[in-house]
């Protein structure tokens, strides 16, 4: 693939800048504008240095974009201020790629690297030389919120789930750090059968976040779906986000073949908020990928939430929820406001009996993907973050909520607070585990 | 009778466009003392009115080989000598299917013969080159067109006749020219912005008002200069979607050119007669017309954001052996009028035809005619020296000069470069469109970006009204490309002229009048394609402009703004 402005989802995206009135309403909302003078903003970096640009990004300045997409989100014009930035940015970075950037950028590696050794892993990470050594070689903050690798892996959990049912009997998930336990996996609703859905886990659904694989799982097969999860691999998005197109457009193209294999016209249902989004647009939009395959895929997959507001909808959500006496503090991350579909966590959460949820009414956490964890964007995503984790706190809860992965890494730093995926509730609520308690 | 003020100077320049400016330069580095005289600002006229095309010579190889060679001396001179004025884009010859081969081989042919340098380009390389190049190309041919900006050349030029003491009286009209036993001995003019007359002595007058020479001739009762003003349309969108000039190879007619200008892209032109060439007109046909050749190089043009169009009048000299109607195929070389020889009157030469790529050779020429005139030959020096690169804008803390206050004659204009006695450095390389966004990352964190489709910061509006405090938004405009990108000003006119007035160098009423004939001026060549996105801006614009700051509304002063 070019790096050149000859790239087809930058030829879309550069069309889109003739829209811009100049208007700054992206000023108004960007939220690492408001954190850093660094940064001169989405209108200055996006529709106003592409003119300039010519297929050189002379302005460094524009690394400090986050990704985050609310600029274009808010844009009332449709100009698509951080497609215009991402792809500026992978031309900058074409010919000196960080190392740091092209590590971020391979999380499936990361993840089988850390994940049989996990203990290890998870306590050299945590280990302050091996941190500082980290930060002056590859340039990860110190104090980076990095990924904690479960000890088991979803891939495992699966495989041996497989043997015990095989055998007739059900194992419980893993411990995981965050101390939510599964305790009544396998239960059904009792509804009739509904078919087959695709999981999709992205990457830290398979090695760091695995408790929400497993949930969304669980919360799926009690609604009747038999659950299929092919092998698959990662969605290139951190890749796409640090700017390493090529890579990412392979990655993305190869999943979506992986993801199609288990059954044509399958709903793909994920609990990795981000990737469904490279999934739905970005791969698209972003890098330009033209693909059939892709194409098909991103009619067909949905975030968890989506989709069971999507069945609530459709009256076909049982609403046999037991009650969850609590308030608890929720952000929707940016990368999933960016998906156009509203706010189906606090939908879906809405039904649950006693519970309130408060929204962070925020942009964004300031990870960004793995924005938060470079050293020289730590401090600009630490402020970022700042009013997000005051709404956190102010809750008074001990739980919070979020959708994406590292944005959770970003908000249990921040806030010292447990952070789970909002369908860590919804499995709660129908009785498949324990993970708010309450009196 | 009040006395009037007298200047003199061994040679006037009459006409401050391409031409005029560089005949400023040219005597002015001869040693002879020089004042230039043109009624509007420096390159209003056709000069700032053009495609914007520094021209290989191919485009007259069949032609007329005689301008093409011309042409490729000068493109080559000019890029050395004024690279802060031209991007060296390189350009292509593009057939495309059904343009037939007959073209294609005498432009082949003729390009080879007059020795102008060209190379076949592999299409497959050339759609990678440019990718939105209609797909219905056949054939490429590189040549070695460049884009040129006609104010920086004209600024850049005149900052050269300035450090060799020449005198520049802008918005200064010319209004007679007094005999002395058959020799022309006086320039009579009128400070069009004060309303003063007043009289230049000349020793020798140049007459390079482009296509109003003939006038200028006429004010000497000589009447039979015919300028065929021969009127061309450009239209520009807002951004480059090419990034080399593409030309049709075919014989050149109408809208086969497509310049990368600065951050836009230019197509045109139109070759019409036109009566007057203060009157040039805009018809929506013509317009429609360009739009859609635009289409046929690059599919898609019509979707693009359009940003402005504009007409200029080519000073072409009547020529008896074609029709009038014909504008096309008269001559474009350049004419020199020996009034002496022709009308019996000393003292003076007009200059005009050519084009703004030949402006060098031009002034060179006509002042070699008058040194032999003068009997007082001097070396032409002008293709070898360098002109002074532009003002970097250092803020100089204090306030801006007020309009008249302390200058001795506020109407001659001060150097933009401070004279370096010790020769002079040029600047690094050619310009790229993308150093400009360089140059704004490297000072953003202390400067504030006022006009920001164009990247013009504060310091340089200050420093710029501070150099020049006569200035109008347009002269700025000319000069810094404030208000020329796709918001043609709706935002940065009245940021421009608010910094003004915290400077001091306006008055609130003066900042209301300036600011809406810049306006009205954008709004001419903005109103013929209010459509798609432009709509929007126009929209917000007006809104802001004539709703929340009630622009309208507001006391202007009374005082003549040009
Ligand atoms: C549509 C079009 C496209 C063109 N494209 C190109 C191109 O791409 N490349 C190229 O090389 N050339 C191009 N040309 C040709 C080129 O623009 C002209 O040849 C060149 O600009 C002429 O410059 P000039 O100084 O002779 O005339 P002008 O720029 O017209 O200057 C004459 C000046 O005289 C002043 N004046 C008139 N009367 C008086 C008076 N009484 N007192 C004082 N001042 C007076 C006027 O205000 C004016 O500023 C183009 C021309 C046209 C019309
Ligand atoms: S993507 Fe986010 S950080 Fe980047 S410019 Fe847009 S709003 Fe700002
Ligand atoms: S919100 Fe959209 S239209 Fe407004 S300035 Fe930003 S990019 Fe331009």
């Amino acid at each position: 693939m070019n790096l050149s402005p000859t790239l087809a989802g930058h030829a879309l995206a550069r069309a889109s800048l003739d829209a811009c009135v100049k208007c700054g309403i992206c000023e108004t909302r960007c939220p690492v504008m408001a954190a850093t003078p660094l940064f001169p903003g989405p209108k200055f970096v996006g529709p106003q240095a592409e003119r300039f640009r010519q297929g050189l990004s002379v302005d460094r300045s524009l690394d400090y974009c986050s990704g985050c997409g609310t600029c274009t989100l808010v844009c009332p014009q449709g100009v698509k201020i951080a497609e215009l930035n991402a792809q500026a940015r992978a031309v900058m970075k074409a010919h000196h790629m960080p190392l740091r950037d092209r590590l971020l950028g391979r999380t499936v590696l990361m993840g089988k690297v850390m994940s049989p050794v996990a203990p290890l892993a998870n306590a050299v990470l945590r280990l302050g030389p091996v941190r500082a050594l980290a930060d002056s070689v590859v340039g990860v903050a110190r104090q980076a919120p990095l990924p904690v690798a479960s000890v088991q892996s979803l891939g495992r959990w699966l495989a041996q789930r497989g043997r015990s049912r095989a055998n007739g009997t059900e194992v419980s998930g893993p411990d995981d750090q965050t101390g939510c336990e599964p305790d009544a996996v396998g239960r059904e609703s009792g509804a009739a059968k509904r078919g087959q859905v695709v999981f999709f886990h992205g990457c830290a659904g398979a090695y760091f976040e695995v408790e929400t694989s497993i949930k969304a799982i669980e919360v799926l097969e009690y609604l009747g779906f038999e659950v299929l999860v092919p092998a698959q691999g990662c969605c290139g998005l951190a890749q796409q986000s640090n700017g390493l197109f090529k890579a990412a457009s392979k990655s993305v193209l190869k999943l979506s073949r992986a993801l199609r294999s288990a059954g044509p016209d399958l709903t793909i249902v994920s609990a990795s908020g981000s990737c469904t989004g490279m999934l739905k647009h970005e791969a698209r939009q972003i890098m330009g990928v033209d693909d059939p395959e892709l194409a098909d895929v991103s009619y067909r997959v949905r975030d968890i939430m989506e989709f069971l507001a999507e069945l609530d909808a459709q009256g076909e959500l049982p609403h046999s929820f037991q009650p969850v006496d609590a308030t608890v503090p929720y952000h929707a991350p940016c990368q999933l406001k960016g998906q156009a579909m509203g706010l189906p966590a606090l939908e879906v959460l809405s039904l649950i009996p006693g519970l309130t949820v408060t929204e962070s009414g925020q942009a964004c956490c300031g990870m960004a993907g793995t924005y938060g964890l470079k050293k020289e964007k730590y401090a600009i995503a630490q402020k970022v973050g700042a009013p997000v984790f005051e709404v956190f706190r102010q809750a008074g809860a001990s739980l919070g909520l979020c959708d994406t992965e590292t944005c959770r890494w970003q908000l249990r730093q921040g806030t010292a607070m447990r952070i789970e995926h909002p369908v860590a509730l919804v499995h709660q609520a129908y009785g498949l585990g324990t993970c708010l308690a309450t009196d | 009778m009040d006395e009037v003020r007298r200047l003199s100077a061994e040679v006037v320049v009459i006409g401050g466009g391409s031409t005029g400016c560089g005949v400023a330069r040219d005597a002015a580095m001869r040693g002879f003392s020089t004042i230039l005289v043109e009624r509007a600002d420096l390159a209003q006229g056709t000069s700032g009115r053009f495609h914007g095309l520094l021209h290989s010579g191919a485009r007259y190889a069949v032609s007329d080989p005689e301008s093409a060679t011309e042409c490729c001396v000068e493109n080559r001179i000019l890029k050395r000598i004024q690279p802060d004025a031209i991007e060296p884009t390189g350009g292509w010859f593009v057939a495309l299917e059904g343009d037939g081969p007959d073209y294609s081989d005498k432009f082949l042919r003729a390009m080879e013969r007059n020795g102008l340098p060209h190379e076949e380009v592999r299409l497959a390389l050339a759609r990678r080159l440019e990718p939105r190049l209609t797909r219905r190309a056949v054939q490429v041919i590189s040549v070695d067109d460049a884009a040129v900006d006609g104010w920086a050349l004209a600024l850049g030029t005149v900052r050269s006749a300035l450090e060799y003491g020449a005198r520049v009286l802008r918005y200064t009209e010319v209004k007679g020219i007094g005999l002395t036993g058959g020799r022309t001995s006086t320039v009579h003019c009128r400070d069009r912005r004060s309303g003063e007359d007043f009289v230049i002595e000349a020793g020798f007058i140049i007459n390079a008002a482009g296509p109003w020479v003939g006038r200028v001739a006429t004010l000497l009762g000589i009447e039979d200069v015919t300028v065929e003003p021969a009127q061309g349309i450009m239209v520009a969108v807002s951004q480059r979607l090419v990034s080399r000039v593409l030309n049709r190879l075919r014989y050149p007619g109408d809208g086969d050119i497509m310049v990368p200008a600065q951050t836009v892209s230019i197509i045109g032109t139109t070759d019409a007669p036109a009566s007057d060439p203060d009157r040039l007109v805009m018809p929506r046909d013509k317009i429609q017309q360009m739009l859609d050749c635009g289409e046929a190089l690059v599919p898609g043009f019509r979707q693009a954001r359009g940003l402005h169009c504009w007409v200029g009048a080519r000073p072409l000299i009547r020529d008896d052996s074609v029709k009038p109607a014909e504008t096309r195929k008269m001559r474009r070389g350049m004419f020199i009028f020996d009034h002496a020889s022709r009308d019996g009157v000393e003292g003076m030469l007009s200059v005009a035809g050519g084009k703004l790529t030949t402006y060098r050779l031009m002034a060179q020429e006509v002042v070699d005619q008058m040194c032999l005139k003068l009997g007082s030959p001097r070396r032409c020096r002008t293709a070898s020296e360098p002109v002074p690169p532009p003002p970097t804008d250092h803020f100089v803390a204090g306030q801006v000069t007020k309009p008249g206050a302390g200058a001795e004659a506020p109407e001659i204009e001060q150097p933009d470069w401070p004279i370096s006695p010790a020769g002079r450095q040029r600047p690094t390389g050619p310009r790229h469109i993308t150093d400009r966004l360089a140059e704004a990352e490297s000072t953003r964190a202390d400067d504030q970006i006022i006009c920001e489709c164009e990247l013009v910061s504060r310091r340089a509006l200050v420093s710029a009204l501070r150099r020049h405090p006569d200035d109008s938004l347009d002269d700025l405009r000319r000069r810094l490309r404030i208000g020329m990108g796709p918001c043609q000003g709706g935002f940065c006119a009245a940021r421009s002229a608010g910094i003004a007035c915290q400077e001091d160098a306006w008055s609130a009423g003066q900042a209301v009048a300036a600011l809406r004939l810049f306006l009205r001026n954008r709004w001419i060549g903005q109103q013929p394609l209010v459509y798609g996105e432009l709509l929007k801006q126009i929209a917000l614009d007006n809104w802001m402009l004539y709703g929340t700051l009630g622009l309208e509304q507001l006391p202007a002063s009374q005082e003549v703004v040009l």
